[in-house]
């Protein structure tokens, strides 16, 4: 301990109210950013899985992955029971009318409460499939409903819409749709 | 009477929430142990470390949501046909990204978090090994 012990500059004294700080903000912009709780699909590029699920409603055929050929399609994940769903069915009608051509699969439903609910809401569906213990919505990396799919003509998951589609995201379907044509 | 007000608020809002859940019978093997121990245990073992999809912070062993008793289904029907519990982890982790499972991974993100720490400890080292030095010389 003979040579005298070296100083520190003295900027070095500020470092830890910095560090402090920088901790301050980090949290405080943490808190601030809205919280986001969507799990997006990782399928995405990926073709769909195989499937073949039974009619869920009267009137319309069961579903499988070999329908999806030829062109482009939504295919809504749904259930009567789910009350987005109900507010989303005229903007699928709309996109329905506006040229989109829809496939349901409905999770978890009572064929008659499927039945009810396309009575009251309208039904844009080519054709719905019953997915009773979410089999397919797991295969295919949907974690809730309402969600909404691009399937391009060869079967290949193209994007992903998490919720139900609001009247002003329709132009926007409609493009990835469009965009799935290639 | 100070209980009148929340019980209207939960008559009023108990269909609204009732009717956000759906009314079928649970998956056959949500709730319905494998009949092997040993797999059951297997089964057991990987539910608890998957994470529920729409419960946030448990896991579906944990969960009553109907879709953490659909994946718990899945789960057991494919150990019981013999899929290997990584496999299935796997599986789920292809279509729903890291979220779902609660096993930490070393990944391009994740490596810090595993890294950090052993630097810490490094430095720690040193700097012990600097001052006991010190107060022996």
């Amino acid at each position: 301990m003979s040579e005298p012990k070296p100083q520190a500059p003295r900027w070095t004294l500020w470092l830890p109210l910095a560090l402090f700080v920088g901790f301050v903000l980090l949290v405080a912009a943490g808190l601030m950013r809205p919280k986001d709780t969507d799990i997006n699909s990782q399928m995405i590029g990926k073709p769909l899985p195989a499937f073949a699920l039974r009619a869920a409603a009267d009137g319309r055929g069961g579903l499988s992955n070999g329908d999806f050929r030829g062109k482009p399609r939504l295919l809504n994940i749904f259930a009567s029971w789910c009350v987005p769903c109900g507010v989303e069915a005229p903007v699928l009608a709309e996109l329905q009318r506006q040229g989109a051509t829809i496939e349901g699969i409905a999770i978890r439903d009572h064929k008659e409460d499927l039945n009810g609910f396309l009575a009251k809401n309208g039904n844009p569906y080519e054709r719905i499939g019953a997915d009773d213990v979410s089999a397919v919505q797991l295969a295919i990396g949907s974690s809730g409903v309402p969600e909404t799919f691009v399937i391009d003509g060869k079967g290949v998951i193209r994007y992903q819409h998490i919720g139900d589609i609001r009247p002003e995201e329709v132009p926007m379907m409609l493009a990835k749709l469009k965009e799935a044509e290639s | 009477m100070r209980w009148a007000l929340p019980l209207a608020l939960v008559a009023v809002a108990a269909p609204i929430i009732a009717s956000a859940d759906d009314t079928m019978p649970p998956a056959p093997y949500a709730y319905r142990q494998l009949d092997d121990p040993a797999k059951e245990a297997k089964a057991e073992a990987l539910m608890e470390t998957l994470r529920c999809l729409v419960c946030q912070s448990q896991s579906i062993a944990d969960s009553d949501a109907p879709i953490a008793g659909d994946m718990r289904n899945q789960v057991r029907l494919r150990i019981n046909a013999g899929e290997d519990p990584e496999a299935i982890r796997q599986w789920l982790i292809q279509r729903y990204g890291d979220y779902v499972s609660y096993a930490p991974r070393v990944t391009a993100t994740t490596w810090p978090l595993f890294a950090v720490p052993a630097g810490l400890i490094v430095v720690a080292g040193a700097v012990m090994r600097r001052r006991f030095k010190r107060t022996s010389a």
